[in-house]
């Protein structure tokens, strides 16, 4: 075990993988010698060469299509578009490509061996451009793995198991919390099964629900909540495509209760899915409406953004107003 | 030699091929780095006057650049990003067009806006996102914009501009406004697809649009030969386009002045769209997050301090009795102070009011969002510490 903040783990991450395997390459705007604009990638040029660790021309759908062939040739593509904000020139070649490649070939051809690393999410006065959560629009394309952590230990399991993953997988890293976030993590490889969302902590009176950044402040608000004498339920979804009816639906069961909290905008966004879902598989056992907690539908604002936010406090009078139902 | 009719191509018989050797592109330059004129050389139209407003425009934005990287560092705002290096670039190329020409920028051009009339407190206003900036504080620091002066507003996701560039100088075409379009953009962006449309359709609706490519060897740490390019830069792009292009020393004053001059005629009289690669150096860190030390040297970067736009003008213009240093000195002083006061004046300024929030998300707020602003103002209602921006006046 050691003491990493979450970029570390993220470094750790590719580290091993590009120890196992010769062909796992890592690449991106400025991912080079530099490490990359947080510095998730330092080191790895010095310990594999600039061959397997290197910086792009500033061109995200070209670093998509590369990485897509890359991958289609067997190698491991593990692409950094440098934040989340910026993946939409790649949009063709995620939406049409990645997520098409298998289905449309008969399983001729696949890019199992992609993964998409991005920075997501605001909290860091970013204002409309390094700020979005873009979930929602390719959590919409069936054949993309969409998954997020929300700290440390979470990151390097999770994304080890994203890489070697035979499916592409879009793997959205809470930026705010990269070097917020610290915690004791294995210096060895170990995995953590996608798919698969996590009980941080059990509770009998409401489920509160959500990913990545989100959970921090879920875990806030939760405490308050906790302190009125409201036992919560609290699921981490880890993994937004495909996701984890089935754990969400039996906490849901149990508590009759759903805040979903989401960073993104809330028309459209996904926990509108969630809830949908929900509903259907739990509709007689709900004691109150499901709830979203999200930003409102503008653009990611910069000086008003402490109060778009779904901040903690958005969150404990959701729990408070379902629970008062 | 045989020619196909059609193509009006030559027929060769045996493998002829070409490669980036072909073509070598020159660089114009008037003013050497020793402030002295080459002999010969082509001038662009100038004045007296013309030449020390874009000096003190220039000698402003350096300032502006220096004061704000402190004020920056101070906390006061939460991000700058310099033109250092690169000012004659942006200044010199906004002198030779009319104030009736759309600029957009990439986002180190605040040269080119200053050059236009933007003031000190308009740029303060931006910085500080409060509620007097044009751009209501939805921003990040820099983002400038500004319809009266003809300058669109800027947007970060890079290269975005390139091709509304040709839209809009199509337009001023179809309009007969006698108009034309700057579009500046870094070696970087040139890399996008944005690009490489933008000057596609450029060349085949031939429209009045300049395109500007600030050539100042880095996109953040990745170094332009042989890592942004394999090629002889942006230039040899244009021609590949069939585009009028030229090569220019982005560190001359009298260079950019000179090409952006006749780019203007091209485009204007001629309806030809243009390319402009200006050779520069980014002297400063890419912003105030990043430092430069990691990716270059110190000698590089002192390579290129001799080249410095700002001091080759000065030279220049004190040697033709235009300028004295006291002058430099004055308006240095006078700037620095009136940047200050601006500063100060600006962060006492509020933030925009909280109702902002949700226009011009369209042209009216939809019923829905009207609907979200009245639950977020009750919830800052129920607790005003944690939105203190906003909650001392919400109704
Ligand atoms: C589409 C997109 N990708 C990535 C970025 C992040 N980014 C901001 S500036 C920059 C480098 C730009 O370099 P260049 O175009 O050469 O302009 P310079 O900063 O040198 O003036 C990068 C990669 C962005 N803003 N937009
Ligand atoms: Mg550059």
């Amino acid at each position: 075990m050691a003491k990493m903040n979450l970029l570390q783990a993220i470094n750790s991450a590719l580290d091993l993988a590009m120890a196992k395997h010769d062909n796992v390459y890592s690449f991106g705007e400025d991912t080079g010698g530099f490490g990359g604009v947080f510095r998730a990638t330092s080191g790895l040029t010095e310990k594999y060469g600039k061959h397997r660790n290197f910086n792009t021309p500033l061109v995200e759908q070209g670093i998509i299509g590369f990485a897509n062939g890359l991958a289609s040739q067997g190698s491991y593509a593990v692409a950094e578009i440098q934040f989340g904000d910026y993946i939409f020139p790649a949009f063709d070649q995620i939406v049409n490509e990645s997520a098409k490649f298998r289905y449309r070939s008969g399983n001729e051809f696949d890019v199992g061996g992609l993964t998409i690393r991005t920075p997501y999410g605001g909290g860091i006065a970013g204002g409309h451009y390094h700020s979005q959560s873009p979930e929602a629009y390719f959590a919409h394309t069936p054949g993309m793995k969409i998954v997020t952590p929300r700290n440390p230990y979470e990151a390097k399991g999770l994304l080890l198991s994203a890489i070697f993953d035979k499916n592409p997988v879009l793997f959205m890293e809470p930026k705010r919390l990269y070097r917020a976030s610290t915690g004791e993590v294995p210096e060895e490889e170990y995995t953590i099964p996608l798919g698969k969302a996590d009980v941080v902590k059990e509770g009998t009176d409401i489920t509160v629900l959500g990913w990545g950044a989100q959970m921090e402040v879920t875990e806030k608000a939760v405490e308050k909540a906790e302190q009125d004498g409201v036992s919560c339920e609290v699921i981490d979804l880890r993994t937004i495509l495909p996701w984890d009816v089935e754990t969400v639906t039996q906490s849901v069961l149990k508590t009759g209760r759903l805040v979903i909290s989401q960073e993104a905008p809330i028309t459209g966004g996904f926990a509108s899915e969630i809830a949908a879902t929900v509903q259907d598989k739990c509709f007689l056992y709900l004691e109150s409406p499901i709830a979203r907690v999200s930003g409102i539908d503008v653009p990611y604002p910069l000086c008003h953004e402490k109060e778009y936010m779904a901040d903690h406090l958005k969150i404990y009078e959701a729990i408070k107003r379902s629970m008062n139902y | 030699m045989a020619k196909d009719k059609k193509h009006n191509t030559e027929i060769v018989t045996k493998p002829q091929w070409f490669d980036g050797e072909s073509v070598t592109i020159p660089m114009l330059q008037i003013l050497k780095e020793d402030g002295s004129f080459h002999k010969n050389a082509d001038m662009p139209e100038y004045d007296k006057d013309l030449i020390v407003k874009i000096h003190d425009t220039m000698q402003f934005i350096r300032t502006l650049d220096e004061r704000m990287i402190a004020a920056q560092r101070q906390g006061r705002i939460s991000f700058y990003l310099a033109s250092r290096g690169e000012e004659a670039e942006s200044v010199a190329s906004a002198a030779a067009l009319d104030d009736g020409d759309m600029i957009m920028g990439q986002y180190r051009e605040q040269g080119a806006l200053a050059y236009r009339g933007f003031t000190v407190e308009q740029f303060m206003n931006q910085l500080f996102s409060n509620e007097k900036d044009l751009g209501k504080g939805r921003q990040m620091p820099v983002h400038y914009g500004c319809a009266d002066l003809n300058f669109m507003t800027i947007s970060s996701p890079l290269g975005t501009q390139i091709p509304q560039a040709t839209g809009y100088a199509f337009g001023q075409k179809m309009d007969k406004t006698g108009k034309c379009t700057i579009c500046y953009f870094g070696e970087g962006a040139a890399s996008e697809g944005d690009f490489h449309a933008a000057l596609n359709m450029a060349s085949v609706y031939k429209v009045p649009v300049i395109f500007f490519c600030r050539n100042n060897g880095y996109a953040i740490s990745t170094p332009s030969q042989g890592e942004q390019y394999g090629g002889d830069g942006i230039a040899p792009r244009g021609i590949g386009y069939g585009m009028k292009t030229i090569r220019i020393d982005g560190n001359d004053v009298f260079a950019v002045l000179k090409a952006t001059q006749e780019a203007r005629r091209l485009a204007v009289e001629e309806n030809e769209p243009v390319l402009i690669e200006a050779m520069s150096y980014r002297m400063s860190g890419h912003s105030t997050s990043d430092d430069p030390t990691g990716y270059r040297t110190r000698e590089e970067e002192d390579d290129w301090k001799v080249k410095d736009p700002l001091d080759r003008l000065q030279k220049w213009m004190m040697n033709e009795g235009w300028l004295d240093k006291d002058h430099v000195e004055e308006h240095h002083a006078e700037v620095k102070a009136k940047v200050l006061a601006a500063l100060k004046e600006a962060e006492k300024v509020p933030a925009p009011h909280i109702d902002e929030l949700i226009n011009d998300v369209y042209d009216e707020p939809t019923p829905l969002l009207k609907e979200q602003l009245e639950e977020l103002k009750e919830h800052i209602r129920k607790y005003p510490d944690a939105y203190p921006k906003t909650s001392g006046r919400i109704d």
